[in-house]
């Protein structure tokens, strides 16, 4: 119960900090609230069990403050002061309620029907009900030190049991890389000409 | 922020660190098996540790040998080498199986294919990801030096 | 308790959204695809929790029947990927930026609709 408590005060954190980010007037603050938002993320991981995720989510955070605050601080602007379109905020906002109706009610109220498990009974991993049979995770957990002679159960299912999905995910960050290559490159050459 | 990289006191505790910084995601990312962590994360730390060094001695003394071209070649051959333990897979039995003896539990040596995969991913990430922040300081580089910066 | 944490979480999507629809400025925009991309990891690895439930790693001297009361590995271990990803894309993200304002002179999205380059 503890846990759960801990967890609903830091997404509290987060969501706050997110409101200021979003809302500030000052392009430097509203960066650095995002950046407070990623280290509640990471105690959030921690307090769950993901001691993996806390570590990987503490220096994705800093590397992506040092790109956006490198970003922000060279430029001459500095400061979003412009109105808001009105009609986008609204349909936002109705979107946004929308979402959220439909969720408290298929997390609250349907969840006795089959909808989404409560909070603590995970979906893929054998639940006391006797109807629902066990999923893949259960297997995964009871074969790992045995089959794949890993004490990580996290890197035995990234690298043993679902290797592929990983060479799937590194062509993902090969790409996005190339991206940011071929967006900056076209400026490299012209620079070298113009100064040449 | 120009050529010329930070003051002395951020040059030293940078050199002091980095070193560290470095070993560290090795590590990490070496016992992936036995330790939370694994590649991904031993990757990140390792760009981290490239950012450091980018940021506190600035992109002239980088040219050395953290050059763009450095990390091209490097995140490429990460991806190669991940590739080439997914074929070899083939010689036991299809595609990523492990090819290594399993060995005993928490040893370093473990695993089969495991640690050969997170030092895979280790370079790809790190290199990937250095090298995409080192092409967005030159990039300012070039445009600070059109503005008169 | 659950559905407050279900339901909070969806606020911080909702936030995230509503600054990618609303704002004009594009430093605004990307933080609300930061928000949006923290939220979703977030929701993965909450529902995978298991109440009264550990790490999934084995420590020596443990034995292998206690692995079988921990939390979830497998969202867990596509976030791990997601995370490093999302990184990769703040990268992407942030060269669009500083191109846009290079040409422009301008974080401003609608005055750079309005110049059609």
């Amino acid at each position: 119960m503890t846990i759960e408590l801990f967890v609903v005060a830091f997404i509290v954190f987060m969501l706050i900090a997110a409101l200021i980010a979003v809302e500030a007037r000052d392009l430097l603050s509203s960066v650095i609230a995002v950046g407070a938002a990623g280290f509640g993320l990471s105690v959030i991981d921690l307090l769950v069990g993901a001691p993996d995720l806390a570590l990987t989510q503490v220096v994705v955070e800093v590397i992506s403050l040092v790109l956006l605050i490198r970003v922000v601080l060279t430029r001459n602007d500095t400061s979003a002061t412009e109105p808001q379109d009105a009609l986008r905020t609204g349909v936002a906002l109705l979107a946004g309620g929308i979402i959220l109706v439909i969720v408290f009610f298929a997390v609250g109220g349907l969840s006795q029907q089959g909808g989404v498990p409560p909070f603590g009974q995970p979906v893929l991993s054998n639940t006391p009900q006797a109807a629902v049979p066990p999923g893949v995770s259960a297997d995964y957990l009871a074969r790992s030190a045995d089959q794949t002679g890993a004490a990580n159960a996290v890197t035995a299912v990234l690298l043993d049991f679902r290797a592929y999905d990983t060479l799937g995910e590194a062509t993902i960050i090969f790409v996005s890389i190339l991206g940011t290559y071929a967006v900056l490159r076209r400026l490299g050459r012209r620079g070298r000409e113009a100064r040449a | 922020m120009n050529q010329g990289g930070m003051t002395l006191i951020v040059k030293q505790t940078a050199r002091l660190v980095s070193g560290f910084i470095t070993v560290f995601g090795i590590h990490i990312a070496l016992t992936g098996h036995l330790t939370p962590g694994g590649g991904f994360a031993g990757g990140v730390i390792l760009a981290a540790a490239a950012v450091l060094i980018v940021l506190s001695f600035g992109g002239a003394y980088c040219s050395r040998l953290l050059t763009g071209p450095a990390c091209h070649i490097a995140d490429s051959a990460g991806a190669m080498m991940f590739l080439l333990v997914a074929i070899l897979g083939y010689l036991v039995g299809g595609f990523f199986v492990s090819f290594l003896p399993q060995g005993n539990l928490f040893h370093l040596v473990s695993g089969g294919t495991m640690p050969l995969s997170n030092l895979a991913i280790l370079v790809k990430v790190g290199a990937g990801l250095a090298g995409g922040f080192l092409a967005l300081s030159a990039f300012r580089l070039a445009s600070g030096a059109k503005e008169g910066d | 308790m659950g559905t407050a944490i279900y339901v909070l979480t969806f606020g911080l999507l909702v936030v995230g959204i509503y600054a990618v629809v609303a704002k004009k400025n594009i430093i605004k925009i990307i933080v609300g695809l930061l928000i949006v991309d923290y939220a979703i990891n977030m929701l993965l690895v909450l529902m995978g929790y298991r109440n009264g439930g550990g790490a999934p790693i084995l420590v020596p001297g443990e034995s292998q029947a206690q692995m079988t009361s921990s939390v979830d590995p497998l969202p867990q271990a596509m976030v791990l990927t997601s995370i490093v990803i999302g990184l990769g894309l703040t990268a992407l993200m942030v060269a669009m930026a500083v191109r846009l304002y290079e040409k422009y002179g301008t974080f401003d999205m609608s005055r750079i609709r309005r110049l059609r380059g």
